[in-house]
């Protein structure tokens, strides 16, 4: 850092000239403002220095194995993440099988169909959808989508699909498919509302020499303009997993709270952030603590893995965009 | 080939169909939670709910007065500690930034954003509540703030951007300092847009739940001190929600109708702002 605020700061020429440029109060506002930024960049090496140092005990304890192991068991302090990052990435899946087809779809028709006030209202409508807070999610989810799945949902999927492991067991109604079903729901906004812009974003030619080709509007859509807009449509997706990913109330109040493995999409789970939700201010003892720390690390660099990925397609959607427009 | 060109158009017509479909179920969710909300929340608010304190559990009637003075305080925490942050630093990276640091800047502002809100409720407990051995809502606040920090940074650089060079250049050129540049001409002409991103900041950190649930904790009274456990209005919520209690479901649907309606109206707020700011540069 020091070698960035030498830049700012130049070392003056004579002691007048310092004065003249403090009354000027340029660099001081420099100074001040970069103390600022910097401080983001110091805050967030922080949080990863803090997260490594408070999970020291569990790396040392379990090291790699902490990752590959499925016991959980606090009194025997024995942990093991297995069941958590199963829990998490199953019901992203599965949030995501829904939420992509049905998010796509409805940004296809908003950017290439929808009379622009009609889609700018859509789009207003759905925007709003991403800013309400997870807990009503959860709050909803809890009282409304779990008796449903309960009473009617998970008995139809047994009766029709019972055959596969993935619909045996009995309807608890909370579980994997509950989260799976509300994560849908919290990510098919960022889906819509990113895909959208990217579809927009293609150059009017396209659709033009398709439609001069004489191809439908759906398959000018389909072949020509979705394939277009891809990176951008797949950023959308990866950014709406990242959320999935880390995604805690809403999943917490409706999963179930089973640190086990199982196939049956109608069992009850867990997943990181929820168990970190269930159990941090309960947990006694260093290890137990910091095993939960140590979960915790492994969701930050998910996520940020996952991010980095989003961020990285979106800009080359929107570059590519630019520079064709 | 006719066949071949009836099944085509046949095709068209259910796929274009087929996204409008998508986009109806989409929309329809918003109603159905707005709906759902309107319908039990409503049943349940009442005067008690913004005046009195919450029952022990099992007994009928209280409120969540506690808790929504608890919201605002966090939340007043959380601004006077992110927005000079934000502020500052979006300055930094539109009016004077270099290359290197912005860049860090910039990447790891998208880094924090990104950042599951329970892991910087540990953090926030890493670097408050071990050292200050207690729950307290300034670990609450700690944890919204950095969930405010580059919500704040990117907007304020942005809008910072947008405005024309012209208008710097006029200042400079009547022999304005930069700073004075930035403060007296640059930033007014951006207000819109920061006001914006302080409201939508506001509203995305009025629900969080995650990072509070070992920071602020939560507290059935009043809080004396702010390095008490304090109550909010979404942990509250979360409590009511998982308790076996009828009246506590009544008490969490009231609650939650309260938070969403706060949180939509400062949604719309913003944008009214803002389509109000561009129309006016235009005009």
């Amino acid at each position: 850092m020091a070698g960035i605020a030498v830049i700012a700061a130049p070392p003056p020429s004579t002691p007048r000239d310092f004065l003249r440029r403090l009354k000027s109060g340029d660099q001081i506002a420099h100074l001040v403002t970069l103390i600022f930024a910097a401080s983001v960049f110091l805050v967030t090496l922080l949080l990863v220095y803090e997260l490594w140092i408070h999970s020291g005990a569990s790396r040392a304890k379990f090291g790699l194995g902490f990752l590959f192991s499925s016991t959980w068991d606090p009194i025997a302090e024995k942990f093991g993440a297995l069941p958590f990052i199963y829990g998490t990435v199953l019901t992203s899946f599965l949030a995501l099988l829904i939420s992509v087809p049905l998010g796509v779809g409805a940004a296809i028709f908003l950017a290439e169909l929808a009379p622009a006030r009609l889609s700018n209202a859509c789009t207003f409508l759905v925007e709003l959808l991403a800013a309400v807070p997870s807990v009503i999610f959860g709050l909803l989810a809890m009282f409304t989508l779990v008796p449903l799945l309960r009473e009617y949902g998970e008995p139809f999927l047994k009766n029709t699909l019972g055959f596969l492991p993935l619909f045996q067991g009995p309807a608890y109604g909370v579980g994997y498919l509950a989260a799976g079903l509300i994560l849908a729901i919290m990510t098919f906004p960022f889906i819509i509302s990113i895909s959208r812009e990217a579809l927009l974003a293609v150059p009017r030619e396209q659709r033009e020499a398709a439609l001069a080709l004489g191809a439908t509007k759906w398959e000018s859509t389909w072949q020509v303009v979705v394939p277009h807009a891809r990176l951008g449509i797949i950023g959308s997706i990866f950014l709406a997993l990242a959320r999935a990913l880390g995604e805690t109330m809403a999943v917490t109040m409706v999963i179930g709270n089973d640190p086990g493995i199982h196939a049956s999409l109608l069992s009850p789970g867990y997943t990181i952030a929820a168990v970190i939700a269930n159990e941090f201010t309960e947990a006694n003892g260093d290890v137990y603590q910091s095993a939960l720390v140590e979960l915790g690390l492994v969701l930050f660099f998910l996520t940020m893995i996952i991010n980095a990925a989003a961020r990285l397609l979106i800009l080359l959607t929107t570059r590519k965009g630019a520079k064709q427009a | 080939m006719i066949e071949r060109n009836a099944r085509r158009k046949l095709v068209n017509k259910a796929m274009l169909a087929l996204t409008a479909v998508c986009t109806v179920l989409t929309v329809a969710v918003l109603f159905l939670i707005l709906g759902f909300l309107v319908w039990n929340g409503g049943r349940s608010l009442d005067w008690n709910f913004f005046t009195r304190l919450p029952m022990p559990a099992g007994e009928s009637g209280g409120g969540m007065a506690n808790a929504i003075l608890g919201s605002g305080i966090t939340i007043l925490i959380a601004v006077l500690i992110g927005v000079p942050i934000g502020f500052a630093g979006g300055i930094y990276l539109a009016e004077f930034g270099g290359t290197t640091l912005p860049f860090l800047v910039r990447y790891t502002a998208d880094l924090l954003n990104g950042v599951p809100s329970i892991v910087i409720g540990i953090f926030a407990w890493t670097i408050v509540v071990v050292p200050m051995h207690r729950f307290s809502a300034w670990a609450g606040g700690f944890a919204l703030s950095m969930m405010m920090v580059p919500i704040g940074l990117r907007s304020t650089e942005q809008f910072l951007r947008a405005v024309p060079n012209s208008l710097r250049e006029g200042a400079l050129a009547l022999g304005a300092s930069k700073t004075r540049t930035v403060l007296t001409v640059v930033v007014p002409a951006a207000k819109q847009g920061i006001l914006t991103g302080l409201i939508l900041g506001v509203a995305r950190i009025a629900g969080e739940t995650a990072p509070l649930l070992f920071t602020s904790l939560n507290n059935q009274f009043w809080s004396q001190k702010l390095n008490e456990p304090i109550a909010t209005l979404p942990l509250m919520i979360y409590t009511h929600a998982i308790s076996p209690y009828e009246d506590w479901h009544r008490q969490a649907w009231a609650a939650g109708l309260v938070l969403l309606a706060l949180v939509l109206v400062a949604n719309i707020a913003a944008r009214w702002i803002l389509a109000r700011g561009v129309s006016a540069q235009r005009g």
